[in-house]
């Protein structure tokens, strides 16, 4: 089987690509989106911090 | 065991259990995922009837399953939440809900990919297809309710309600295939008598279904470790945490 | 357990036997409306409704496939082995779409009995395998003397 065929799916390449485009955005997003709500909330605690040293 | 489950438990520990887990689940399920999405694209053959298009299974099938595994996980830990009041249950059952509202999104979206060159058509309200969309507006119902409330307590209990009503679904997806006549075809693999797939074709789909689940496990406890955190950030260990002394 | 505890997981239960046999009732009320399709017997004994359009499954009968000059008309009939329909359909069919498939037509009888369809829809089963396997179970089928 060449490169080509692998590619063109027997036709179908426009739906099993899609299909698994879809999968690999929502997976990533999945690990992504806590990694930053974990960011956000470390410098919120950090701000909070500074500023309860500061009065 | 019981000592274990109290220290388990405790935020701290629970959090710093989590956090070891979730890299092995996490590199574990990527290679799972990885070959089992090579194993499906390029190593199995077509399908006799569906040609190439047939190797969405390897992603709509796993991702279906988990929809419905990841519910009955929430409404287990929502329930166990309200009537043990364990701060953790409430937690496992919040982080499941969003990770279980994509796998549903994605079980909709392929299956619908899947639908338009075999069957002819993106949609039709069957009985599966329905059932699996009405999953959808349950996950979004919990996340909606959960966001609603301002005590994070409260929220947990009315979504936990919510989640344990929604349970009946669950059943009725599975069995609508066999209940109704549906465009739908029956199931393949969680049949009683042995699986109508060829092994060739089974092997990449399970693989892809194990590499699923430790994705789940390696993404809900990222999501329970940092709801964890919100929770308490008034508390020392985790004020600690931020900026150690 | 406490005794606080155990009430709040009675009423957990209780609020799911009572949703559940909630559900079962209303599901068992629309059971009908919950058919996606009728099946030519149940056409043949008159259990479809003749105002509105509806949908009918069976399989394409083998040999039945005759096809228009015009090249979108297409003639065939579905059976479920037991009874047989003839249906009209102009448009795209399918990918799947051939003799001996599972189809779903959308549409109603004509006067003569005809179902005009217009919507076709293929229905596969839940076997996958890979041609030369579906082509040695056709061949062993065909050596017992089965010809389906």
């Amino acid at each position: 089987m060449s490169f080509q065929e692998f590619l063109h799916m027997g036709g179908y390449a426009a739906y099993v690509w899609t299909s698994y485009a879809l999968a690999l955005v929502v997976l990533i997003a999945n690990v992504v989106q806590p990694l930053l709500q974990r960011r956000r909330l470390f410098a919120a605690l950090a701000r909070k911090r500074r500023r309860s040293a500061r009065n | 065991m019981m000592r274990f489950i109290h220290r388990l438990a405790s935020p701290k520990y629970f959090y710093d259990v989590a956090g070891r887990i979730v890299p092995w689940a996490g590199w574990g399920a990527l290679i799972l995922i990885l070959v089992g999405a090579y194993w499906g694209l390029v190593e199995a053959p077509a399908d006799y009837q569906q040609g190439d298009s047939f190797r969405i299974i390897y992603v709509h099938v796993p991702a279906a399953w988990m929809s419905l595994f990841i519910y009955v996980v929430m409404a287990a830990a929502g329930a166990i939440g309200l009537v043990w009041r364990i701060k953790l249950a409430e937690i496992i059952a919040i982080a499941s809900a969003p990770i279980g509202a994509s796998f549903t999104f994605l079980a909709l979206v392929t299956g619908s990919l899947w639908g338009k060159p075999m069957w002819g058509t993106w949609w039709v309200w069957d009985a599966r297809l329905t059932s699996e969309l009405i999953l959808l507006f349950l996950y979004l119902g919990v996340m909606a309710l959960y966001g609603a409330v301002e005590d994070k307590r409260m929220a947990s209990r009315a979504a936990a309600i919510l989640a344990i009503v929604g349970v009946v679904n669950i059943p009725i997806i599975h069995y609508s295939v066999e209940w109704w006549n549906t465009l739908h075809q029956g199931p393949t693999v969680t049949k009683l008598d042995k699986p109508s797939i060829a092994p060739e074709m089974l092997w990449p789909l399970l693989i892809m279904a194990v590499g699923f689940q430790l994705y789940y496990v390696a993404t809900v406890l990222m999501r329970a470790r940092v709801e964890l955190l919100e929770r308490e950030r008034n508390s020392r260990w985790v004020q600690e945490l931020v900026q150690p002394r | 357990m406490t005794p606080t505890r155990k009430k709040r997981l009675i009423l957990i239960a209780a609020m799911l036997v009572g949703v559940g046999i909630a559900t079962a009732l209303a599901v068992t009320a629309f059971n009908d409306n919950l058919m996606f399709y009728f099946s030519p017997s149940e056409v043949a004994q008159g259990k479809a409704p003749a105002d509105h359009p509806f949908r009918v499954g069976g399989l394409v009968t083998t040999g039945s496939v005759q096809r228009q000059p015009d090249g979108l008309t297409v003639q065939f009939s579905l059976t479920d082995n037991q009874s047989t329909i003839p249906v009209q359909y102009t448009g795209i069919l399918p990918d799947l779409f051939r003799e001996g498939q599972g189809i779903i037509a959308k549409g109603r009888l004509n006067d003569s009995g005809v179902f005009v369809a217009d919507e076709v829809l293929a229905k596969h089963d839940e076997n996958y395998m890979p041609p030369e396997v579906a082509d040695s179970l056709k061949t062993a089928r065909q050596g017992m003397g089965d010809q389906r």
